[in-house]
């Protein structure tokens, strides 16, 4: 672990419409280091995700957040992507009539143009993606299939993993990976994450229960509420807050 | 502020088209009357028989009345108010591609054609017109060491009388509909082709074609006739934009296929679409028919709309062999005030007959889109079979589309079926591309060809390549 900051979150407001989501939020993420934010339904941890990864349909009141030392705000979706943040989505969208062997090549190669890089030939291409592939258990025929459609939320997850392995982000944030996942899918999915972990990259979890935690361990975790994060502890913090539960942790927090 | 890409942004389109033209033309006076028909006829050397064919449609087309019944608004043309003869006689071509619109050269490059061609299509005088000539003939000694005819219209009226004489207006007769009428009228050229009794043709009629269809006129007459136990794959039409100042096109294309014989009719439609505003743009009022005469003939039409203003286009199968079959595949894209009415007619006459009709249909901007299909079945047609299946992709909420399938079936040992969705590029899907590090433009592009795949498919390679780029160009700009 270094201590330079990968993302900085200062005095952040935002939300959608007239609707005021993410007030007064602060965050640091430094190299290496694993986060989780843990909050309740409808307390806007998806909102954040999607302000972050610069979904439209989102306001920015305020606040600034610096993403390797840049100016997040200002980069389209599309560039912070290329910039090294990555999202996997709750819900992976589907696709159809592409395959993911071309959405793979499509995605690989916009990153590397961004960064000055040549566009892979189609056999290193291929090699590549068939060695991170194995690794998680995806099939050739997976990947001749159309992005995302007809697959179960395991699959879903696992190709995430796969983009996530290829893309090689600086940061990943995680928005309930685990939902829909059996204890099996959870292990691969949370082990290939935890694969991609060389003590630079940094992972962002998003949850509302703490099963993820136990395969990925965090170094901090928050808990979010009111629109801000009102603790910070280490992972025994998670523990404490699925035995009080949201309610009554938030109650005690606050006084 | 990150920037808000709304989805109503992907509507406005600009497209590369930018090509003003020196062409000096040796016209015939304005306006249609027996006269100019008689002058047509004689400037292009033509025999008795064809000059009474042409009156006679001209005194028939007088009768007629211009069809209402599509979903078509644009302002009627003036017949009296356009030339019906000009024979093109460029008099400044540019003299390298520095002297050709820099924005055509780009669009040239997205497509991925190559230099020569480019000089080609863009009507660049090479002295070597880049061995056109010689590529031309090489092609026409492989073809006819094999018997395969395949020369303009004219050159067949004269050097192959007939099989002219006897297959001309036998699938689209001149009564047929007002616009074919015209056309048989006052058709000035197009292309002849003739595959003869168990030939395979050897290669995609294609390429050769592209660099000869330079000037390929307003009224477009084509006649393919592929004989028993034949097979020819044709290809119409460029990716490139076609420059054009014809604002009316009434084309016809016949195709007329005997027992046991096979033929693909392959079309890539880019003409001048209009402006932004929806001001200018090509008509097009094309009938294009293919009559399975025999047993076992079997006809495909594919088709990748992206260009004109207006379009009216139902290429038809008539499937009267026994066991023949007919396809329609078709992907039509329309944007900014661009129209279509497009679709498809199977007449299914013979036992066993069996057709399948996939539209695609992708509406941007302002424009309108129709798809309108007939199945028909007749009394004898025993045991026929019609799959259809219409899609629409809608980009932003200014557009429209709609789906017409007309249904005549008069036998009840027919199974049809009929398949249509309508659905929109959904924010979702966007973000997750854009997420991915996808431009918008790419995302879309993907989005679209992705719906479009079972079409493309159909397409020849070298030209399903270029088709899926003209897809991302005919979208692009439409985006943010
Ligand atoms: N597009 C939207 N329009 C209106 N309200 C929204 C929108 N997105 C989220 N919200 C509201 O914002 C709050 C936070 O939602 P979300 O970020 O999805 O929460 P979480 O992921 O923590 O469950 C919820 O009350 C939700 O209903
Ligand atoms: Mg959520």
């Amino acid at each position: 672990m270094t201590n330079k900051p990968i993302l900085e979150i200062r005095n952040l407001y935002a939300g959608v419409d007239d609707k005021e989501i993410i007030k007064n939020f602060n965050l640091t993420i430094h190299e290496g280091e694993v986060h989780a934010i843990m909050g309740p339904n409808g307390a806007g941890k998806s909102t954040l995700s999607h302000v972050l990864t610069g979904k439209p349909g989102y306001k920015i009141l305020k606040g600034d957040v610096l993403f390797n030392n840049k100016n997040l705000l200002e980069l389209s979706a599309d560039e912070r992507a290329c910039e090294g943040l990555f999202l996997i989505m709750q819900y992976p969208v589907e696709i159809p009539g592409v395959s993911f062997m071309t959405f793979l090549k499509y995605a690989l190669n916009a990153k590397r143009k961004y960064i000055g890089q040549s566009e892979l030939d189609t056999m290193s291409f291929m090699k590549l993606v068939k060695n991170e592939a194995e690794k998680l258990g995806i099939s050739q025929e997976m990947l001749k299939r159309a992005v995302n459609v007809g697959f179960s939320g395991g699959e879903k997850k696992r190709m995430e993993t796969l983009q996530m392995a290829l893309l090689k982000p600086s940061l990943a944030i995680l928005d309930e990976a685990d939902s829909g996942l059996d204890i099996d899918a959870l292990k691969v999915v949370s082990g290939g994450i935890r694969g991609l972990l060389d003590g630079k990259r940094s992972l962002l979890i998003i949850t509302h229960h703490q099963d993820l935690l136990e395969y990925i361990e965090p170094d901090f975790v928050h808990v979010f509420a009111d629109g801000h994060i009102i603790k910070t502890g280490d992972k025994n913090l998670a523990l404490e807050l699925e035995a009080k539960g949201y309610t009554d942790f938030i109650k005690e927090a606050k006084c | 502020m990150a920037q808000k890409p709304e989805i109503e942004d992907l509507s406005g389109d600009k497209y590369k088209y930018g090509f003003t033209t020196d062409i000096e033309t040796e016209s015939a006076p304005k306006g249609l009357n027996e006269d100019i028909i008689r002058l047509i006829s004689k400037k292009k050397n033509e025999p008795d028989w064809l000059l009474e064919r042409r009156l006679k449609a001209y005194n028939h087309w007088l009768t007629m009345v211009e069809p209402s019944w599509a979903k078509l608004a644009y302002e009627k043309v003036n017949y009296q108010d356009l030339f019906y003869y000009a024979a093109p006689k460029q008099k400044v071509k540019p003299k390298s591609l520095d002297e050709v619109d820099p924005e055509l050269l780009k669009t040239y490059d997205k497509l991925g054609i190559p230099l020569k061609e480019q000089e080609v299509l863009s009507g660049v005088a090479v002295d070597a017109v880049f061995d056109s000539v010689s590529v031309a003939t090489t092609y026409r000694t492989k073809l006819k060491e094999k018997g395969i005819i395949f020369c303009s219209i004219s050159e067949a009226v004269k050097e192959h009388s007939d099989l002219v004489q006897k297959y001309l207006g036998s699938v689209v007769p001149y009564t047929d509909n007002f616009f074919a009428c015209l056309n048989s009228a006052v058709f000035t050229d197009g292309s002849f082709v003739y595959i003869p009794k168990g030939v395979r043709c050897p290669m995609e009629l294609s390429t050769y074609f592209r660099i000869n269809a330079q000037n390929t006129g307003q009224f477009e007459r084509t006649l393919i006739i592929a004989d028993e136990e034949s097979y020819v794959s044709y290809l119409e039409g460029c990716t490139a934009p076609q420059r054009d100042e014809n604002q009316l096109h009434a084309a016809i294309v016949e195709i007329v296929i005997l027992k046991d014989a096979e033929v693909k009719y392959s079309t890539v439609q880019n003409w001048y679409p209009g402006d932004k505003e929806g001001k200018g743009g090509v008509y097009n009022f094309v009938t294009k028919r293919a009559a399975c005469r025999g047993d076992n003939a079997k006809v495909s039409w594919t088709q990748v709309e992206t260009g004109s203003a207006v379009t009216w286009k139902y290429p038809s199968c008539i499937l009267q062999g026994n066991n023949s079959s007919g396809e329609f595949y078709s992907v039509a894209i329309t944007n900014n005030f661009q129209q279509a009415d497009t679709g498809t007619k199977m007449i299914h006459i013979g036992k066993n007959t069996t057709s399948r009709i996939i539209s695609k249909g992708i509406s941007a901007g302002h424009s309108n889109q129709t798809y309108r299909g007939l199945v028909k079945v007749s009394k004898g047609a025993v045991n026929s079979r019609n799959y259809s299946q219409c899609d629409s992709l809608l980009i932003g909420s200014t557009c429209g589309s709609h789906t017409v399938p007309y249904i005549e079936n008069e036998n009840r040992t027919a199974v049809l079926e009929h398949e249509a969705t309508t659905s929109k590029i959904s924010e979702e899907q966007l973000f997750y591309c854009l997420q991915r590090g996808l431009s918008e433009e790419q995302a879309v592009g993907l989005i679209v060809n992705g719906f479009c795949k079972e079409v493309m498919q159909k397409l020849p390679m070298e030209f399903a390549i270029e088709a899926a780029k003209l897809i991302n160009i005919s979208l692009e700009g439409s985006v943010g």
